[in-house]
């Protein structure tokens, strides 16, 4: 499978008569309006991550007595917790973690899978034998389990979810990239290249890589919704980013035994946070699989 | 056609010295050779056996000269190109003997650190698909760009002009606006000249184009043909020119070497070989191209098209005795016990055969 970036092309076969990039983007949210939901919601969760210290009502750590499991209103648009914490500011605040663990998580599985991957497919032998016989074990684990063992062996913090959750996403990364490369290195162009003199090393990095971007970046927007969905797990199962910083796991795993019938909003909120940002990435990555995907296409 | 530019090969400093004796190799008829292949053998070692992909071929080839190698599909006429370049996939490929000399080095020595450094500077070699030969993430003046600062060094303003000025070069218009295309946004004509351009861009002594046309319409056919013709006189390159099609070979060569399941049957001038085929399988292969006459029908109680029948035998088997043997009309106990040698048959034109010249020779004069 060759799947390469063509957009123009493309969207010239698509029947789209487009000049502008402004055209193009129009033209494709007509053509995938679930994608185009999908983008919308990502970006609505980006932005908030990002503006998050201006748009946010209350400071998230801030505690009130007086406001102790206060019902939805005025004062509290989604309510606030047991300790009076405001939940919509919780909630922007854990943009900022979520997002900072998916694009981080993703970013280090990436750029750690992806030398792994082109180094196994390119030169082959015993390094992809060797390389591949550890990505068979780390696959026999599920996602979950794996970032569960690596979260309890570093330690809750910040920085440790982040590799806790990018350590068990680099074998499908490495394998993507790898049987990219088994099929890329055959390509005429690659011979080509060789032909004229170029070096392995930088055929594989410059030929052959660029080609796999297509597959990757629908494999980098997936599982950043599932790294998003593993912080939250442990979060919820105590493993996570730490108090007080605000994760949406952790909101609900606080309160989901004790005040799921006195105070649902505790619950609910957090819940439908997530589910819609974990939605809206895997929307907009099954668009691009569509988009950059010839033989899926229709 | 104008075979003008026949054998003149200039005098060099370099050539002359170091260059093997000529006489020692069987078919060899270039005085001052640029480069000399000699009985080069690339096997292939598979689960089946070993194919002789290249079995023994040896030719040589002056500056400014062009070269035919023809021969049907399997035949090793690829694989000779790629055994020149040393790009022979190993495993299951490899060089096992031979000399490939261009202007006194020997390029199968040479560690591959050094012959990378040869790649695209001294010989490079353009492909038969130029569909596929070019990244498509790339734009078509990077690509060229990079042969550049592979093998030399110069300011980013000046390897910029470099580039267009090759495009330019391979009647690309609009040069400077197409260096930043992408390939999919260029014709398989204009990519095979982006090629062209790539492959040239280091002028290198030797040019190996592998069926440079097969995958394009006549008519731009025709003009890459022109242009490699036009390129070679400008820059002095040696072609070698690897084709099935018989009508390529008559417009561009002046020798042809003829191969058949990785061995060398026939050599001669383009001329010599055109007039009289000595060797049974190149005088099936003449026989086999439609001529205008016969296509019309006038002629077609007396003479159709003919074909060789049968197909290359598979390289793992191939028969004892000559190779063509099976397929060939006039073989006989002797043809298929025995491998006929390689030897001069008329003044300068060898063919291995025991029956050569006899049937059809000089049908064609």
């Amino acid at each position: 499978m060759t799947t390469t970036l063509d957009h123009s092309a493309e969207l010239a076969r698509a029947g789209a008569n487009v000049s502008t990039r402004w055209q193009a983007i129009r033209f494709l949210a007509r053509r995938y309006p679930l994608g185009a939901f999908g983008a919308f919601i990502i970006l609505i969760f980006i932005l908030t991550a990002l503006l998050a210290h201006w748009i946010s009502p209350y400071d998230p750590t801030l505690t009130n007595a007086r406001a102790s499991l206060a019902v939805p209103g005025a004062a509290h648009w989604l309510g606030a917790d047991f300790m009076g914490r405001d939940i919509l500011s919780r909630i922007i605040g854990g943009a900022q973690i979520s997002l900072a663990v998916g694009i981080g998580a993703t970013v280090l599985g990436l750029s750690v899978g992806i030398p792994i991957g082109l180094a196994s497919g390119y030169f082959g032998g015993w390094l992809d034998l060797i390389i591949q016989r550890f990505i068979d074990i780390m696959q026999s684990l599920p996602l979950l389990v794996m970032a569960l063992v690596m979260a309890a062996s570093l330690g809750p913090s910040l920085r440790n979810t982040i590799i806790a959750i990018a350590i068990p996403l680099v074998p499908s990364i490495a394998r993507i990239v790898r049987s990219n490369t088994l099929a890329l290195k055959e390509m005429p162009f690659v011979e080509a290249a060789r032909a004229i003199g170029i070096g392995e090393t930088w055929i594989a990095a410059r030929h052959v890589l660029p080609n796999t971007l297509a597959p990757l970046i629908v494999l980098a927007t997936a599982q950043f919704g599932s790294a998003i969905l593993v912080e939250a797990s442990l979060s919820f199962l105590g493993l996570g980013v730490p108090e007080p910083y605000p994760s949406w796991g952790r909101m609900l795993s606080e309160s989901a035994a004790e005040y799921m019938r006195t105070a649902p909003w505790l619950v609910i909120f957090p819940g439908v946070a997530i589910s819609l940002v974990v939605f809206g990435a895997n929307l907009l990555g099954d668009a691009l699989r569509d988009l950059l995907d010839p033989r899926l296409r229709t | 056609m104008s075979h003008s530019r026949a054998l003149q090969a200039k005098p060099s400093a370099a050539a002359g010295g170091q260059a093997k004796p000529i006489d020692s190799i069987a078919g060899i008829a270039v005085a001052d050779p640029l480069l000399t292949v000699a009985d080069l053998k690339t096997y292939f070692f598979t689960r089946n056996g070993t194919a002789k992909a290249v079995d023994g071929v040896s030719f040589a080839i002056a500056r400014g000269e062009t070269l035919a190698i023809v021969g049907e599909s399997g035949c090793g006429k690829s694989m000779t190109a790629l055994s020149l370049m040393r790009l022979v996939a190993d495993p299951p490929g490899r060089i096992v003997d031979g000399e490939v000399v261009l202007d006194g080095v020997d390029l199968l020595k040479l560690p591959e650190d050094e012959m990378r450094a040869m790649r695209g500077r001294d010989i490079s070699m353009i492909f038969q698909e130029p569909m596929t030969s070019l990244n498509p993430v790339m734009t078509i003046g990077r690509q060229i760009g990079e042969v550049l600062t592979m093998h030399k060094t110069m300011p980013r303003d000046e390897l910029q002009k470099k580039v267009v000025e090759m495009l330019a070069l391979v009647r690309i218009p609009e040069p400077a606006q197409r260096a930043k295309e992408y390939p999919h946004q260029l014709s398989g004509g204009m990519r095979q000249r982006a090629m062209i351009a790539m492959a040239l861009a280091c002028s290198p002594k030797v040019l190996l184009a592998d069926e440079p046309t097969t995958a394009l319409d006549v008519t731009i056919q025709a003009q890459i043909l022109e242009l490699i013709a036009d390129l070679q006189r400008k820059l002095g390159t040696a072609v070698v020119l690897i084709t099935h099609d018989l009508g390529v070979v008559a417009e561009m060569a002046q020798r042809v070497i003829v191969m058949y399941a990785g061995r060398k049957v026939e050599e001669a001038s383009a001329e010599d070989l055109f007039a009289g085929p000595l060797h049974p399988y190149t005088q099936g292969l003449m026989a086999s191209i439609p001529r205008l006459g016969l296509m019309r029908g006038e002629s077609a109680k007396t003479e159709r098209l003919q074909e060789i029948p049968g197909i290359v035998p598979a390289l793992y088997s191939l028969p004892q005795g000559c190779v063509f043997a099976p397929r060939c009309p006039r073989a006989d106990d002797k043809c298929r016990s025995e491998f006929p040698p390689y030897e001069e048959k008329h003044s300068r034109h060898w063919a291995a055969c025991w029956h050569a010249g006899e049937g059809k020779e000089r049908a064609h004069g």
